[in-house]
């Protein structure tokens, strides 16, 4: 006895060695962990915040009719088809008489945003009355003068001269910094000024809704036949295996898959999100199937033979019993799937949801892209001020996300019981 | 080493052998004049594994009916075959003639909801629903439309829970959950459940083995009420229960019914050397 209690004593030191060795390398790999997500968040949010702000000018606008070429009564179709430009252009010379030449007369008109048309235009269909009248309005500037106002830096995009006007300008107080509406209420433009996410996250939002309509019902009515009636023999387990390999298929093989069947042989409409949930659902299904299986399996059988035993059919005793107890688990697991669908893009360029889309998708069948794609979008533009943007619409992304986990935890908080 | 290790194995081989050849016909009485349940002949395979071997028995109304022996000698399993609870397992097959009041419990035109619904089971590590105490008993007469207005059902449920003997220690948190009670409350809530159904026989899995002394004095209290109105089957490993609660006691050995007669013969003059083994507690 004596002789074991040395020879474990002596083991001892070494085990707990081992066990602080363990401990260190585990707070080690949290931390390093933990660094690369800081990073990484830090990072874009640090590069997407110029993207939440825009600069304005502030200018008294003499809604013209002369200017705008129109009569003193014009109807709707003449407002429409008036000479905006050519107003806001007259307004920028009248605060610089002493530009006369075409050529600075033309680099002084680019500083401000080529959608400022539309919005005077909108602003004067909207409320006829403001014909010849004088009104402040503050137009968009153009997205290289904004650049040039975040960052102070020369970049070659904006001239000496456009310099010394913007200078100007702000000392007189008409340049403006306020929050970027348009981020929230726009579909894409090639103008990053005027470019926003509203259509991107709808096209999500009505994918998503298909894809969940579709995987969630479909998968976890399979996980209930194949957990509780199915017969264990080789089909089943074949079926199983299959599902297993389905969940590690490369999405982009769910695309090429959807492009063959939903768009070329159902000839369903091309970059409508109705044929994007439905790849989404496809790749989703095997995600759900096995969450909701290893749920089911987790409700203990002793639940299962209370029930039977007491007489309740199998039905019952799967749909009254094990189905509710294994909601959270089912729910969660639906849940990450979609959040996983959430940030697909590669799927659906397949499908043609990586057009240039300026509408905001108003249905199912509406042509639009995807949060994901529009960020790959907008990495892809090369106009300087696109690289806030497409920090800023990982941000809207990533914020989606945590929505949606938080969802998951609440539901699973409210399902779960004890047993 | 090799050569040993041989000669252990026959040896062992040898014993074995032995303790089949002792187990011949069954001896006693396991015949009785009058039957709730009838069984001639029964065979239980698990897959290949021969886990019940020709086992004939009566059990009669209103008796408790103990079945003892070591552990894996098929008495669970004999216990659910009498309501068709291996239905549920793929890989097992039942054959036999076995008759509740005369009808074949396993013919097609037996539905097993229905057996279910006359024959109740208490299992052996209390199981209530994640529900509250009284959504607990009043499932099981849901399930079957047995209480026609909720006064019907609360007087069912506070019935069973008396029957059981938990109604004065629930009777103030019946919407508490069920799963909150201590073990030996547990197992008597389990039995409220299953008497609200108005079974005719209660088939019990081990009830009290996961509960303390004095629950279980309760439960075997319970048990000998119950007979009243119930035939009761049950599986016990405490040979002190079964001397205690049941009027006739089966000793089952390799899925073989060794001996079955009155609990006072089988523990005082068994017939059989197995048995006398048993109790005598030289094996198992």
């Amino acid at each position: 006895m004596n002789n074991n209690t040395e020879i474990i004593k002596q083991t001892l030191a070494k085990r707990y060695a081992k066990e602080r060795r363990f401990r260190a390398l585990g707070m080690v790999s949290v931390f390093l962990g933990l660094m690369f997500l800081l990073v990484l968040l830090v990072g874009i949010l640090f590069k997407a915040t110029p993207a939440f702000t825009q600069h304005y000018l502030s200018v008294d606008m003499n809604y013209d009719a002369s200017s705008l070429g129109v009569g003193n009564n014009p109807t709707v179709s003449e407002l429409e088809g008036a000479n905006y430009r050519g107003l806001i252009r007259n307004t920028l010379y009248e605060q610089f008489p002493e530009v006369t030449k075409r050529q600075d007369k033309r680099e002084l008109g680019a500083l401000i945003s080529g959608s400022a048309e539309y919005q005077i235009r909108d602003a004067l269909l909207a409320n006829p009355a403001l014909l010849n009248t004088n009104t402040r309005v503050q137009v968009l500037l153009d997205d290289d003068v904004d650049t040039y106002l975040k960052n102070n830096t020369h970049s070659g995009r904006v001239s000496e001269q456009q310099i010394a006007w913007i200078q100007k300008l702000e000392d007189s107080g008409a340049v403006e910094r306020s929050f970027n509406r348009n981020l929230f209420t726009n579909g894409d433009s090639r103008e990053p000024e005027s470019a926003g996410l509203l259509g991107a996250t709808m096209g999500s939002l009505y994918a998503l809704t298909i894809c969940l309509l579709v995987s969630f019902p479909i998968g976890v009515m399979a996980a209930i036949y194949l957990e509780e009636f199915a017969p264990k023999n080789r089909w089943v387990d074949l079926i199983e295996i299959n599902i297993n390999n389905l969940a590690a298929v490369p999405s982009i093989v769910f695309g090429l898959l959807g492009l063959a069947v939903f768009l070329n042989f159902f000839g369903m409409p091309r970059s409508a999100p109705l044929v994007g949930g439905l790849v989404l659902a496809l790749l989703t299904l095997p995600t759900i199937i096995i969450a909701s299986r290893s749920a089911i399996k987790s409700v203990p059988p002793s639940i299962r033979e209370a029930a039977l035993g007491l007489g309740a059919s199998k039905m019952q005793t799967v749909f009254q019993h094990v189905v509710p107890l294994a909601m959270p688990g089912i729910l969660t697991g639906a849940i990450i799937g979609s959040a996983r669908a959430l940030g697909e893009a590669a799927p659906l360029l397949m499908i043609g949801m990586v057009a240039f889309i300026v509408d905001v998708p108003q249905g199912f069948t509406d042509p639009s892209t995807v949060l994901p794609i529009q960020i790959f979008l907008w990495a892809d533009s090369p106009e300087r001020a696109f690289i806030a943007m497409t920090s800023a619409a990982t941000i809207v992304l990533l914020v989606f996300l945590i929505c949606m986990n938080g969802l998951a935890i609440w539901l699973r908080k409210r399902f779960e019981k004890q047993w | 080493m090799a050569a040993e290790s041989t000669e252990e194995k026959t040896n062992k081989e040898n014993t074995k052998v032995d303790i089949e050849q002792q187990l011949g016909e069954t001896v006693g009485e396991q015949f009785t004049k009058e039957q709730k349940f009838s069984l001639r002949n029964v065979d239980v395979f698990y897959a290949d594994n021969h886990a019940i071997n020709d086992i004939s028995m009566d059990i009669a109304p209103n008796e408790v009916v103990a079945f003892i022996g070591p552990s894996g000698c098929g008495k669970s399993t004999f216990l659910r075959v009498l309501n068709r609870m291996n239905d549920t397992i793929d890989i097992c097959r039942v054959s036999g003639d076995i008759r509740l009041d005369g009808e074949d419990i396993y013919d097609k035109k037996m539905d097993p909801v229905l057996l279910r619904a006359r024959v109740g089971m208490v299992f052996q590590k209390p199981n209530p629903f994640p529900k509250s105490i009284y959504d607990n008993v009043a499932y099981g007469p849901k399930l079957h439309g047995l209480a026609s207005s909720r006064a019907e059902l609360d007087d069912i449920v506070r019935t069973s829970l008396k029957r059981a003997g938990l109604l004065k220690e629930v009777e103030n948190r019946l919407d508490e959950p069920g799963t909150g009670l201590s073990g030996g409350q547990q197992q008597r809530l389990c039995i409220a459940r299953t008497i609200a159904v108005s079974p005719e026989v209660i088939l019990m899995d081990e009830p009290a083995s996961a509960l303390d002394p004095i629950a279980t004095a309760i439960i075997e209290e319970l048990i000998d009420e119950l007979r009243e109105n119930y035939t009761i089957a049950i599986v016990t490993h405490s040979m002190q229960q079964a001397a205690r609660i049941s009027q006739r006691t089966a000793y089952f050995h390799l899925g073989k019914l060794v001996e079955m007669g009155p609990t006072e013969k089988i523990f005082t003059n068994p017939d059989h050397t197995l048995t006398e083994n048993y109790i005598t507690g030289r094996f198992g």
